[in-house]
């Protein structure tokens, strides 16, 4: 999932989410085959200008401006820590998932989202921050995770929800970061993009199961869009107008695309979709625009917003005091394997 | 959380083709290294061999002598095939 001063999907295609990952996967070895970018490496401004400009990746152990490694730092971090804590508001169904395949399935996705944390914190160890530090920063609260996972997952419905509209607006968010100009990122992002399309799907059945169901079912698919619409709209982060990241960050082509306009393509497909599920979008306000050729919609609280990200929202407390309870309680282990590390290499000095 | 050694990680996706860089991992020692690469980085069938390597034995060439250190290669262009004439009728070549 996903941080919420992030960048979205790469805009315009009418092609599938999966069809764009394609496409920015093939881009990557189309630049990478057009040859060494020309330029001085000692000029190191130049010469990274110039990568940028070329469209070509920069790698760790190029030269980059401070501000990039630090940005990117931040960004990549806050991500990686979205996608811990994410963990937490869909594993406590997994015990109560209404059937094995369904359990297996929440089970898949959790592990994926462990996984998509760990590539993240990979590639922004290659910035030169280590990962003792970067899980200090989560646990102290010095960086911050997506805003979205302090809201409660009250019932079922609400794990289809999350994969529909959380995890569908994840990857709108996220598609145009496997373009991004940072080569670890880029590679992490194609990874994570392509698992994260079947997460989407998972989510987007169990609501269309709920709501082809009986009218209690159809009545609790309907509650969780009701709950999860705004908050997914926020994941976008503040209208464009109090961006503060977003001019700099468009420049060194690590974002594609501005907050707003990630929300709107996020808003014109969810339409089409809620139209098949059967399911109202709690919007009044929602229609086409024929003239702007896209759906006016109400916006997202973002005072609201702003008071989750500070600390007030329903679950942060909760959320970071599993995350640290989880850290301490795992203690023993990594002590145990790190004794047990240490003492097969006394065995083979021997 | 202590600094657990860090590993590179290699994946051969399939018979045929060579190990190919996929990430990295922390993990306590490389039998470990192996099995947290094969949960993170194999979960949907990418690879039939791992190889996990401790990011400390990797001697990496330095970016900064970039041009310098592969500029031999630069002006050799009778290594490649294209720079010859093949005289005309001459078949096979």
């Amino acid at each position: 999932m996903y941080g919420n001063d992030f960048a979205g999907p790469e805009a315009g295609s009418d092609g599938g989410l999966l069809g764009q990952v394609e496409a920015a996967e093939a881009a990557l070895r189309a630049a990478a085959h057009r040859g060494r970018v020309e330029g001085d490496p000692a000029a190191l401004q130049d010469y990274f200008d110039a990568v940028i400009d070329a469209d070509q990746k920069i790698e760790p152990r190029d030269w980059m401006p401070d501000a990039y490694r630090r940005g990117l730092v931040r960004q990549i971090a806050q991500h990686a820590h979205s996608e811990i804590i994410g963990m937490q508001p869909e594993g406590s169904w997994i015990t109560r998932a209404p059937s094995l395949k369904r359990k297996a399935i929440l089970l898949a996705k959790v592990q994926d989202e462990a996984g998509h944390g760990l590539y993240l914190y990979a590639a922004a160890e290659t910035l030169g921050v280590t990962r003792a530090e970067l899980v200090d920063m989560l646990l102290d609260g010095r960086q911050k995770y997506s805003s979205i996972f302090n809201y409660p997952t009250l019932t079922w419905a609400d794990i289809g929800a999350i994969g529909w509209l959380v995890d569908g607006a994840a990857i709108v968010n996220q598609v145009p970061l496997c373009r991004c100009s940072y080569g670890p990122y880029a590679r992490a992002m194609i990874r994570i993009c392509k698992e994260e399309s079947f997460h989407q799907r998972q989510g987007y059945e169990i609501l269309h199961t709920l709501s082809h169901g009986t009218p209690e079912q159809h009545a609790m698919a309907q509650d969780a869009v009701d709950r999860w619409w705004y908050p997914s709209l926020a994941m976008f982060g503040p209208p464009d107008t109090d961006s503060t990241h977003s001019a700099q960050s468009m420049a060194w082509k690590i974002k594609r695309f501005s907050n707003d306009d990630l929300r709107q393509r996020f808003v014109d497909m969810c339409v089409q979709q809620a139209g098949v599920l059967g399911l109202r979008i709690p919007d009044p306000d929602l229609r086409w625009n024929s003239e702007r050729q896209a759906h006016d919609y109400t916006a997202p609280d973002f005072d609201e917003l702003m008071r989750v990200i500070k600390g007030d929202g329903p679950c942060n407390a909760e959320r970071m005091a599993h995350r640290r309870r989880a850290h301490s309680d795992g203690a023993w282990v990594r002590e145990a394997a790190a004794a047990y590390a240490a003492k097969q290499e006394e065995v083979v000095a021997v | 959380m202590t600094g657990e050694p860090l590993f590179e990680v290699f994946v051969r996706p399939r018979r045929g083709l060579s190990h190919t860089h996929v990430g990295s991992l922390h993990a306590p020692d490389a039998e470990l290294a192996l099995r947290n690469a094969r949960d993170v980085y194999t979960r949907r069938e990418e690879g039939v061999s791992i190889w996990v390597v401790p990011a400390t034995a990797i001697t990496a060439s330095s970016p900064d002598e970039k041009d310098s250190f592969f500029d031999p290669a630069a002006d050799k262009v009778y290594r490649h095939p294209t720079f010859y004439d093949v005289p005309d009728g001459a078949k096979h070549l």
